[in-house]
């Protein structure tokens, strides 16, 4: 039964494998583009903040002050670029962008300290980048902190009190304990090359043999339509597995993303989404006539949900309600979780089963939808 | 035996009627033409032939296979080739006949002496390895036959095959569909040359989706044409033509080519009258012979008469 379903598919899969080779658009669609998606995405689109460029005005100019300072740089966030004089200075700095912290040491900061006094430094942050701006604060309040607390312990130590602090905390970061921004968009990357590749490729390669009128020559034969179609998805299904997997392994070199969880089930979930995101294609390749067409339907249909939609890099739960519904479109926020849940958490299947069945029904749907549009023989 | 029966086939796009209630029969291994102008009807027929498109109303049997009923049997016992070119340009030669002998269900021993075949007839030896798309329009189109009747269909449907080709190849053409049917293939072709029309044995001509003419080219000719037909070579063809058409003895003059020809009541006075006539008006009278009538004659006489009828 399977080996002469093969037997009928082969000749149209071997077939389809020749058009990928001699056409240039498609092979750069499916080998170019995930490269440099990875390539973009893993260097550009970072979301970590280190090394913020910071200026000194420090008043105090004393061993303190500058012990003080050394706090920040010594964690590894702050870089020290520059030391002012005035506060007036740092305007002009934080203006063209130069600096993103300006951290100004009133004068007195050591004697008051020596008194036991309460000393107010000033930080001025560069508040443009939103996201960006509140992570600063929060490193910049953690080392003002650290640092009034090791005063305190100071002090205590010396009324002979020891080290004493009320509540302390540890904490552990699960599943990506360096917050590294690469973990988290990795997956997202492979959803998205995967929309891209499984979408446009397909939705051009089955409107090519409308265009060129070659699915005439098909349509009289007695092939079964969903043989033919089922033959030129197949091709593409395998170039996607691979590339997925290319992408996972560069992943691995690059940004040091390990899978974590079974690759079984991961090389399951992907075929799974693989599937679903070829019925779009193919959907889109019943709406078009051409392949300017096609490949316009299909890159809306598979970039901007993917992006916008799917919690590659904005947040479903953050959305409003509405766009949370509308999320729903794209099949790839569903593969998100169930990725994320094997790359970063190694969760197993009962993490993400609710996932794989809406992928399942979604693949389902828009299969039925293309197979009956495209019915070889037409009313 | 027919090969193929068409009865009261009917096919309406919304409220335009494409093919209205058609009927004929094509017989064993002969070349049945099909004729009309573009937009007659002649596509939209073949397509519902071949199970891609669904009559409206009517039926039809291919093979001995209902259209509507059984298009998956119809598929596996015909042979179609497209007006427009439809291999792969993209594939070589040999990976077209490969592809297309394998969607045919041959096997392999069968699909390397049908292979052998197909490039000896379209003269494609040694250029197996050459891509579709780099070959000219008279090869494409032999490959293309060959492709269609790979899997030796009893009956092959030719939609314009022979358009933009050069007439040297489409004679040629129309010898390789001789040999089909002359091995017992029915061949049912559609054309809009008419000296082509007479290769078939049986033709119909169709226009705006209904049968005008039927019968084989030499019938039709007996028919339609009972006056004989004299051609005259002149000068000044225009003012020629506006001259005899008031003549009496004339019934029919039409333009073809750098010559007229006149369907006269009465073969000797018309001979007699033409030179006298035109002389009158300087116009040089070069020959004015009896000529066969070709079936451009008929055709144009059926289709003036279409035209008369419906205004």
């Amino acid at each position: 039964m399977t080996l002469s379903v093969l037997k009928r598919l082969w000749p149209i899969i071997k077939k389809e494998f020749r058009h990928i080779r001699r056409d240039k658009r498609v092979l750069a669609v499916l080998t170019l583009v995930p490269a440099a998606l990875l390539l973009l995405n893993g260097y550009a689109l970072n979301f970590d903040v280190t090394h913020i460029r910071t200026a000194v005005v420090d008043h105090d100019k004393s061993a303190t002050s500058r012990d003080f300072i050394q706090s920040f740089v010594s964690s590894g966030y702050f870089d020290h670029v520059k030391n002012l004089r005035t506060s007036y200075e740092a305007t002009r700095l934080l203006d063209n962008g130069e600096v993103r912290l300006v951290i100004v040491v009133p004068s007195g900061f050591s004697e008051k300290l020596l008194a036991r006094e309460t000393v107010d430094v000033q930080l001025l942050v560069d508040g443009m980048d939103a996201s960006a701006a509140t992570t600063i604060v929060g490193y910049a309040q953690a080392m003002v902190l650290q640092y009034s607390q090791r005063i305190i312990l100071q002090a205590m130590s010396k009324i002979g009190r020891g080290s004493y602090i009320p509540v302390n905390y540890e904490m552990r970061m699960w599943y990506n304990p360096e917050l590294k921004s690469a973990r988290f968009l990795v997956p997202g990357l492979i959803a998205f090359i995967l929309a891209i590749t499984c979408v446009i490729a397909t939705s051009l390669s089955i409107v090519k043999e409308k265009e060129r009128n070659t699915i005439e020559q098909i349509n009289v034969s007695p092939i079964h339509a969903l043989d033919f179609i089922v033959g030129k998805l197949i091709p593409y299904a395998l170039i996607s597995l691979v590339a997925a997997a290319l992408v996972l392994l560069a992943a691995y070199f690059l940004f040091d993303v390990v899978i974590k969880g079974s690759v079984l089930l991961l090389f399951f979930a992907t075929l799974l989404f693989i599937t679903a995101a070829l019925s779009i294609g193919l959907f889109v390749s019943t709406v078009s006539d051409s392949q300017q067409v096609a490949f316009q339907i299909a890159a809306i249909v598979s970039i901007a949900p993917t992006i916008i939609l799917s919690g590659f890099i904005f947040p479903i739960r953050s959305m409003p309600w509405w766009l949370q519904v509308l999320s729903n479109i794209t099949p790839a926020k569903f593969y998100l979780v169930i990725l994320r849940s094997i790359v970063l958490k190694g969760a197993g299947l009962s993490a993400f089963w609710e996932q794989g069945v809406y992928l399942l029904l979604y693949t389902t749907l828009f299969l039925g939808i293309s197979t009956l549009r495209s019915r070889k023989t037409v009313g | 035996m027919k090969s193929i029966e068409v009865e009261q086939l009917t096919k309406k796009f919304g409220k335009f009627t494409a093919v209205d209630r058609i009927s004929f029969e094509v017989k064993e291994g002969e070349i049945f033409g099909f004729l009309g102008a573009n937009g007659a009807g002649k596509s939209t027929t073949i397509r519902m032939l071949c199970g891609l498109l669904q009559s409206t109303e009517g039926t039809a049997r291919v093979g001995g296979f209902d259209i509507n009923t059984q298009p998956e049997k119809v598929k596996e016992s015909i042979g179609y080739m497209s007006q427009r070119f439809s291999l792969y340009e993209d594939l070589t030669v040999d990976e077209n006949i490969n592809f297309f002998g394998k969607v045919y269900g041959l096997g392999d021993g069968e699909l390397s002496e049908r292979k052998r075949w197909v490039l000896e007839m379209a003269n494609l030896r040694g250029r197996e390895e050459s891509i579709t798309g780099t070959l000219s329009g008279g090869w494409k189109q032999r490959l293309a036959l060959g492709c269609a009747v790979l899997h030796r269909p009893r009956i092959v449907f030719l939609d314009e095959p022979t358009s933009g080709v050069d007439p040297l190849m489409r004679r040629k053409f129309w010898e390789l569909i001789n040999d089909l049917s002359s091995q017992g293939t029915t061949v049912l072709v559609t054309t809009h040359y008419l000296e082509e029309a007479e290769y078939c044995n049986d033709l119909i001509l169709i226009n705006a989706g209904r049968i005008i003419a039927a019968g084989s080219p030499q019938e039709l000719k007996e028919r339609h044409i009972t006056s004989p037909i004299l051609e005259v070579q002149c000068s000044h063809v225009i003012e020629a033509l506006a001259l005899l058409e008031h003549q009496p003895w004339a019934l029919e003059t039409t333009v073809f080519g750098v010559a007229i020809h006149v369907s006269v009541t009465d073969e000797r006075l018309a001979k007699r009258e033409i030179p006298k006539v035109l002389g009158a008006h300087r116009i040089d009278v070069k020959s004015v012979i009896r000529i066969a009538p070709s079936l451009e004659d008929v055709f144009i006489f059926l289709l003036d008469q279409e035209a008369r009828r419906a205004a």
